[in-house]
């Protein structure tokens, strides 16, 4: 089923600069990554997903109704997006009265908003925390709380934008960890990220953008095995593919695991 | 010779109940690259604001023990005298625009309008600082009109004009992208090559062992370690601090790949042996 439909969609922020040209794609349930350059227009591109931004030109159907047709707070019932910069999203003074906010904006009851804040605030390690300030919080936890916010509205279709930033070794496997769940409850993922072996280790599909186009697009494992291609974008393979290469492997490998069993049967079989 | 010497550092910030540095006492040299790795709670921030005086000067608190850059004890001098020997770069870049400017040349000039740079100079610091982070052909964009990754070069140019001694980086590169990250750790190793000591603390594993001279592991505010990046990473319990080796060091555990030189776990992809391998009936059996 397709969540998602971008037709023909181009976009400009006014001035003659082409943020994004002529963009078709189409997104299922697959967890799909995009990655680029910064700059390449993938946080311009999930505004616009969110109605955040209107398109130039073309057209954007989220759950088979055409973004055009729909205010963003509509959208809102279908569509998250974590922002990059949690500064950018937060602005109440308790951190379980940012979570709430968005179900509560949406039309869920006080019940089952607060239900759904706290289930959210549990899941990315944040329930001691609820009646805190934001503000009195680390940069990395008001990340978290950002996506708290938006897993609370349950929507469909998830996005984020750059959130491994500013998290170490423990927040970036609880990213994982949200990210994989989501998916296995059926929810579609979407993530702009940095981290190739990030990208390696958790998504199905990968989109590579360059100066506002589609460079690659498909299963992670083709793409990560394209190195000339990923120079092109000023990208390079994940350090685990790296590693295989180094080693003498012809494979790509997207994990340590695979790369560690790999070697290790090859050595059984000779 | 040393360019910062801390004995006994302890502090505590105003109304909490925990130390944020709890007795750190290390040298650093000058010109080395030292990176800070920890996790989130671990103190590196803190300690980034003890080493350039905004511990104690701005954030206040409970304070011990002695803090020196070059010949000044921190606890003792003027912030402003400061800010002349030990340069601070913040995680976010929004957070270190004056907000006061509207283009990145002025942004730059800010520091030194402040230190009272003669015209001149001002120009040749403003164009080395410019072309040390590449962002030239921006020079005469708004700072807010910027890219994050921009942004940041920016905040690091404004730092670097200003000379320091000691350039002081809190998780510089997490909104860069790749090609971001890799440029910036270039120019700050290029700096160290010009005599300017480098503390970065960071979470991107894999370049802080690449790039660095000796890694401080902190946690709970303790110093646990400071070491070369091979030893750091090649212990046993570095994950119960929070911390991930890099990718190339976990493989070569398991696959049991260690550096000639040094008997320790390559934390480089040069480090990693460049050949087919061969592996021992232990590592196998171990993985059956």
């Amino acid at each position: 089923m397709n969540l998602i439909r971008v037709q023909d969609l181009s976009f400009s922020y006014g001035d003659n600069q082409m943020i994004l040209q002529g963009l078709n794609l189409e997104f299922t349930e697959q967890t799909t990554a995009i990655i680029g350059q910064n700059g390449a227009g993938k946080t311009t591109f999930v505004k616009l997903l969110k109605g955040l931004l209107t398109p130039s030109s073309g057209d954007i159907f989220i759950n088979n109704i055409n973004t055009k047709e729909l205010i963003a707070a509509k959208l809102a019932k279908y569509i998250g997006l974590v922002f990059q910069n949690p500064n950018d999203q937060i602005f109440k003074s308790k951190v379980i009265d940012e979570v709430m906010f968005g179900p509560l904006n949406i039309g869920y009851s006080e019940k089952e908003s607060k239900e759904y804040a706290i289930e959210a605030l549990e899941l990315v390690g944040l329930s001691g925390e609820v009646d805190r300030n934001p503000y009195d919080l680390s940069l990395s936890q008001r990340k978290m709380i950002t996506v708290a916010s938006v897993l609370a509205m349950q929507t469909n279709i998830i996005i984020f934008d750059e959130p491994t930033m500013g998290q170490d070794y423990e927040g970036k496997e609880k990213l994982k960890e949200i990210m994989r769940r989501l998916h296995h409850n059926g929810k579609l993922v979407i993530s702009i990220l940095h981290d190739m072996d990030f990208v390696a280790e958790v998504f199905e599909r990968t989109i590579v953008f360059n100066r506002g186009r589609v460079l690659m697009d498909g299963d992670t494992r083709s793409v990560f095995s394209k190195v000339e291609m990923l120079k092109g974008a000023y990208l390079d393979q994940p350090f685990v593919t790296q590693v295989g290469k180094q080693l003498g492997f012809a494979e790509t490998f997207l994990n340590v695991d695979e790369l560690v069993e790999y070697a290790v049967s090859r050595e059984i079989h000779n | 010779m040393n360019i910062i010497r801390v004995e006994g550092l302890k502090y505590k910030y105003p109304h909490t109940d925990k130390l944020a540095l709890d007795d750190l006492t290390f040298d650093i040299k000058k010109g080395e690259f030292i990176g800070i790795v920890g996790k989130n709670t671990a103190g590196k921030s803190t300690l980034c604001y003890a080493l350039t005086g905004l511990v104690p000067h701005f954030f206040k608190g409970a304070y011990g023990g002695q803090v020196y850059v070059d010949d000044l004890e921190i606890l003792k001098s003027d912030i402003s005298d400061i800010s002349l020997k030990a340069g601070l770069v913040f995680e976010n870049p929004f957070s270190q625009m004056t907000g006061s400017k509207y283009t990145v040349a002025e942004e730059i000039a800010f520091g030194l309008e402040n230190m009272g740079v003669d015209r001149e100079e001002m120009i040749t610091r403003i164009n080395e600082s410019l072309l040390l982070l590449d962002i030239e052909h921006i020079k005469d964009k708004n700072p807010f009109s910027l890219s994050g990754g921009q942004m940041q070069r920016l905040a690091i140019a404004s730092v670097i004009a200003m000379r320091p001694d000691v350039l002081i980086l809190d998780e510089p590169t997490s909104q860069l992208d790749p090609q971001g990250t890799e440029e910036v750790f270039k120019v700050v190793e290029k700096l160290t090559k010009e005599g300017i000591t480098i503390i970065m603390a960071e979470h991107k594993i894999e370049k802080i062992a690449q790039y660095s001279d000796r890694v401080m592991l902190l946690h709970n505010g303790r110093l646990i370690d400071f070491d070369t990046p091979q030893k750091v990473f090649s212990r046993e319990d570095i994950l119960d601090f929070g911390v991930s080796p890099p990718i190339f060091t976990k493989i070569c555990r398991v696959l049991n790949i260690r550096d000639a030189n040094t008997d320790l776990y390559p934390v480089t992809l040069e480090q990693v042996p460049k050949k087919e391998l061969t592996l021992s009936k232990e590592t196998i059996s171990k993985r059956r």
